[in-house]
């Protein structure tokens, strides 16, 4: 890897903690977007001469802040500060602003830092792409394409989102516990919603939806290190990683979609699988379970299933039951008819399935498991029928390629019978 | 004498390194480790998760569970190389040139071992 690669990373990674910080000094989201920018600058012409500093983020935000203040000094035409090819030697800068930033303010500052742009008000398309730009520092373009937009349009979605977010006032003062535990909550809530947004390749190139399940993770990471004796967090973390785990054999080398069933299992990220499952083990310690651990688990059963033959439906079957207590939602009891359909057969699935017609009528998944539950009763027309349905609501050209081919199958079937 | 070379890094960078580039900060370093083991000097290698996957018992009458590393540092202990050295000096060389291989900056704490038990694991 190259010098600049890593001075990349570092900034990428230093990125969270400085703009929370910039937006603690300068209470305003294009004044932090700027310091870091100008810190940024300053680390690139820096760092490869001077070697990186020891603290990353606690340079970039010294230099960001002096930067902002060297503005000020200027204009008042008074003495410039000592320009930071000196400061990054002085350790003794570094180290106290280092130690300041160790106290409990930094974890409120960078969890102010997400709920602002997570916040409750803004739409979730909004509370992605700003988190995306404002945290991760991914460029517009980039989230532009992720969304299937134009730049100029996305632009201006991040623009309204920052307008709402600066109205919207968040306060300043350390969070009361509850107000806590709500911004977290919130936050993470985006956190999934930006890897589903990713993982669903309702559109974009592979690669470009693969970027936001790669930032949601980091994000998951992040307040992992925040929160460290949060099973919830824990849980959404593991659930991310064990999903993103099979991202490479999720889709066949023409963007088909491959059904959890047919993946060839070696091509999932044992190393994801491996993490996914070390933290979710953290997590039920704590035997405080909520949503996320249960997604979880249920993610982990599929996991350590080395062949489709091996999955615990049963097990599978019984988590959605736990998920559908805490949030009860058709779309979870879809979920729960598919694994009753591995444990009990299709019959008693469908009777799962059939009630919950009025609510999905205009869901995709409805009808494919619909359709699927059907031909394997044997009622060919009626299955026709649901996946006609289905492929009429079709989300992305994987997803319609993956009913066409059952619609085929289907066919096919029936002629073989008539010859 | 018996060294292990602990390696510190920021596992925020490392972390959100690329699997391309993950692979192949993993290749360099693999260049150097052959050799070590071809002059039989190679020990055991471990690369350990990250510490968000971390639990600490605080022993004690009453051991404590805690979630996370023992210690919440700048730069954490990402793995290790247990190497045999001649010296010192060779164990610097050596960590140098592990150094030279490595992708990430970081540090690298070079520890003389007291006690070394391979052990058997049912594989």
């Amino acid at each position: 890897m190259s010098g600049d690669a890593w001075i990349d990373a570092a900034l990428r990674a230093a990125r969270p903690q400085a703009m929370a910080a910039f937006l603690r000094h300068f209470r305003d989201l294009d004044l932090a977007e700027e310091a870091f920018q100008e810190a940024s600058l300053r680390a690139l012409k820096n760092w490869p001469a001077n070697g990186p500093p020891r603290d990353p983020a606690a340079w970039l935000i010294l230099v960001g802040r002096n930067a902002a203040l060297d503005g000020v000094r200027r204009r008042r035409a008074e003495r410039e500060l000592p320009p930071e090819e000196a400061l990054s030697n002085v350790d003794d800068a570094e180290t106290a602003l280092a130690e300041q930033l160790d106290d409990a303010h930094y974890r409120d500052d960078i969890l102010r830092l997400l709920f602002i742009c997570c916040h409750p008000e803004l739409p979730a398309t909004q509370q992605i792409a700003l988190a995306l730009r404002i945290v991760c520092g991914l460029s517009v373009k980039q989230i532009a394409r992720a969304f299937l937009v134009g730049e100029s349009a996305m632009e201006q979605r991040i623009t309204r989102a920052k307008g709402r977010v600066a109205r919207a006032d968040v306060p300043f003062e350390p969070p009361s516990p509850a107000d806590r535990a709500e911004r977290l909550a919130a936050v993470a809530t985006v956190v999934y919603l930006m890897f589903n947004e990713g993982y669903a390749a309702t559109g974009g190139s592979a690669h470009v939806r693969a970027s936001l399940c790669e930032e949601a993770i980091r994000l998951g990471r992040l307040l992992l290190r925040l929160f460290s004796g949060d099973p919830e967090v824990m849980g959404l973390t593991s659930l991310l990683l064990l999903q993103h785990a099979r991202a490479s054999a999720r889709l066949d080398a023409d963007g088909a979609i491959v059904l959890l069933e047919e993946q060839d299992r070696r091509l999932w990220d044992e190393r994801l699988i491996a993490e996914g499952l070390a933290l979710l083990d953290k997590a039920l310690r704590h035997r405080r379970p909520g949503p996320y651990q249960v997604q979880a688990a249920i993610a982990a059963v599929h996991a350590r299933a080395k062949r489709p033959g091996d999955t615990d439906w049963a097990e599978i079957e019984q988590l959605y039951a736990v998920l559908e207590r805490m949030q009860p939602s058709p779309v979870i009891t879809l979920n729960r008819a598919v694994a009753v359909a591995k444990v009990r057969g299709p019959r008693a699935a469908l009777e799962l399935v059939e009630p919950l017609a009025g609510d999905l009528s205009g869901y995709f998944y409805f009808f494919g498991v619909r359709g699927a539950l059907l031909l394997e009763l044997g009622r060919d027309d009626e299955a026709r029928v649901a996946f006609g349905r289905a492929l009429a609501l079709a989300n992305s050209p994987a997803e319609a390629a993956h009913i066409r081919a059952q619609i085929d199958r289907l066919t096919k079937d029936s002629r073989r019978e008539g010859a | 004498m018996l060294y292990a070379i602990l390696c510190y890094d920021s596992e925020a960078v490392v972390g959100s390194w690329t699997k391309e580039q993950d692979a192949a900060a993993i290749a360099k370093l693999d260049v150097v480790q052959d050799k070590l083991a071809r002059e039989g000097r190679l020990g055991p290698v471990a690369r350990l998760m990250p510490t968000t996957t971390a639990t600490t018992l605080r022993k004690g009458k009453e051991a404590i569970v805690l979630d996370g590393p023992f210690a919440e540092t700048k730069e954490q202990l990402l793995g290790f190389f247990v190497v045999e050295c001649a010296s010192l000096e060779q164990a610097v060389e050596t960590a140098k040139e592990l150094g030279r291989a490595s992708s990430s900056n970081g540090a690298y704490e070079i520890r003389p071992m007291m006690l070394f038990r391979p052990g058997k694991l049912a594989t």
